[in-house]
C-alpha cells in the first residue's frame, strides 16, 4: 500500500460524508416546517458545499478548488444575512 | 502617524491578508498591500460611527482566544455526542439570562462572536433596559454554572483587553 | 485520481489522512443533528459544529497536504478560516433573532385573535 492509495481511500470517505451531509440538508430543506429551518438548512448547505470543494482540491491534488471555496463561503454569508434580515423585516404572505 | 493610519492592527491584517491570496513575497505584491493597508482604513472610517477598536491588552486577547479554542473543541465533541447518542426529549434547551457588566460595543461584539462559535450556546439578545443577556443552552444541567463561566472566563479577560484605561468604580457611577 | 500524492512520505499522509476521516464524521454528525432533533432552538446548534471543527478539520489537513505535496509554505486556507470563524457567529444571529422576533408575532398574532373571537 502506498501513500496515494490510503489519500485516495481517505478522500474518498471525506466525500462520501460530505455527499452525505448535503443530503441532509436538502432534506431538512424540503420539510422544514418553518421559514427559519429552511434558512438555517441553506446557511448548512452552503459551508457543506464549500468542504466539498476543499475535498475535492486535496482529492485532485490542485489547488484551483481554493479560490472557489474562498468564493463560496462569501457568498453564502451575504445571501444568509439577507435571507434572515427578509424574514425579520419583510412582510411574507403566509 | 494617528491621522493616516487610524488603526496600525487593521492596516497589517490588510497587508498579511493581500500577501496570502498571492501566496507570494515580491516587492510589487507588498507595494499594493501597504497602499490597501492605508488606503481601505481610511475610506472606511466613516463607516463606523464608534470609530476603531483600541485594543489595549494584546497578550490578554491571545489568550483569551487560545482559551476558547480549546472551550470550542470541547463543547464540540459534547454537542456531537449528545446528537449521536441522546433521545431528542432528554435534551434540556433552555434560555438564560446573564447580567452583563460589559459596556464597550467593540467588546460586545467579541464576546457575542465567542459565545456564538462555541457550539452549544447561541446569543439571542441583549433585554435592553437591564442590560441582561439572552443566551439560548442546548443542554442546560445547571444555570448557576453558566452564568459564572461566562462571567469569569469570557466577561472579566474582555474588560481587561478593551475597557482596562478607566477606572472600574466611576464607569458604573456615570 | 491520486498520481502525484505516491511521492508524499507517511509522516505527512497519516495525520491528513486522520483529519480527513475526523472531519467527514463531524460534518455528517452536524447534519443529522439539524435534521434529527425535534425544534428549531436545538436544530440551531447541529449545525454549529459542521462550522467550527468539521470546517476546521479539513482546512487543516489542506494545509498540511499541499504544503509538504509542494514543498513550500501553503497556508493561504488560514483566510478561509478566519473569514468563517468571523462570519459563522453572526450568521447564527442573524437567524436566532428572526426565529425569536417570527415567534413572537405569531404568538401576539394568536392571542389578537383569540380576544377578537371573544368579543
Amino acid at each position: 500500500m502506498t501513500t496515494g492509495t490510503l489519500l485516495a481511500a481517505a478522500a474518498g470517505f471525506a466525500l462520501a460524508c460530505v455527499i452525505l451531509a448535503m443530503i441532509l440538508c436538502a432534506l431538512r430543506l424540503m420539510i422544514g416546517p418553518t421559514a427559519q429551518d429552511r434558512v438555517l438548512a441553506l446557511d448548512t448547505l452552503w459551508m457543506c458545499s464549500m468542504l466539498l470543494s476543499l475535498v475535492l482540491g486535496i482529492g485532485h491534488g490542485s489547488q484551483i478548488y481554493f479560490e472557489a471555496a474562498l468564493l463560496i463561503a462569501l457568498i453564502g454569508f451575504v445571501s444568509t444575512v439577507a435571507l434572515a434580515k427578509f424574514l425579520m423585516r419583510g412582510e411574507v404572505i403566509e | 502617524m494617528r491621522r493616516w493610519m487610524p488603526s496600525p492592527a487593521l492596516s497589517a491584517g490588510l497587508l498579511l491578508m493581500w500577501l496570502l491570496l498571492n501566496q507570494s513575497l515580491e516587492p510589487a505584491h507588498w507595494l499594493m498591500g501597504v497602499f490597501l493597508g492605508i488606503v481601505a482604513p481610511l475610506l472606511a472610517r466613516p463607516l463606523q460611527p464608534q470609530g476603531y477598536a483600541r485594543i489595549r491588552k494584546p497578550l490578554a486577547l491571545f489568550r483569551l482566544l487560545g482559551l476558547s479554542l480549546i472551550e470550542i473543541v470541547r463543547s464540540c465533541l459534547n454537542v456531537g455526542q449528545i446528537i449521536l447518542f441522546r433521545r431528542s426529549e432528554g435534551v434540556n434547551s433552555q434560555f438564560i439570562r446573564v447580567p452583563l457588566d460589559l459596556r464597550d460595543p467593540h467588546g460586545l461584539a467579541l464576546l457575542s462572536c465567542l459565545i456564538n462559535t462555541t457550539p452549544g450556546t447561541v446569543w439571542a439578545e441583549i433585554i435592553p433596559d437591564r442590560h441582561e443577556l439572552l443566551l439560548h443552552i442546548f443542554d442546560l444541567q445547571e444555570e448557576q454554572w453558566w452564568i459564572d463561566t461566562i462571567k469569569n472566563n469570557y466577561e472579566r479577560p474582555i474588560i481587561e483587553v478593551f475597557e482596562s484605561g478607566v477606572p472600574a468604580g466611576r464607569k458604573e457611577g456615570a | 485520481m491520486m498520481n502525484v500524492a505516491d511521492t508524499l512520505p507517511w509522516w505527512a499522509a497519516l495525520p491528513v489522512a486522520f483529519l480527513l476521516i475526523l472531519g467527514g464524521v463531524i460534518t455528517v454528525t452536524g447534519a443529522a443533528g439539524l435534521l434529527r432533533l425535534k425544534n428549531f432552538y436545538q436544530r440551531i446548534h447541529g449545525p454549529a459544529i459542521t462550522v467550527t471543527l468539521g470546517a476546521g478539520c479539513f482546512l487543516i489537513a489542506s494545509m498540511i497536504y499541499f504544503t509538504v505535496l509542494q514543498s513550500r509554505l501553503v497556508i493561504h486556507e488560514l483566510l478561509i478560516s478566519v473569514f468563517v470563524l468571523m462570519t459563522a457567529p453572526v450568521v447564527a444571529m442573524m437567524i436566532m433573532r428572526a426565529a425569536i422576533y417570527r415567534d413572537r408575532r405569531s404568538r401576539d398574532l394568536t392571542k389578537l385573535a383569540g380576544e377578537r373571537e371573544e368579543v
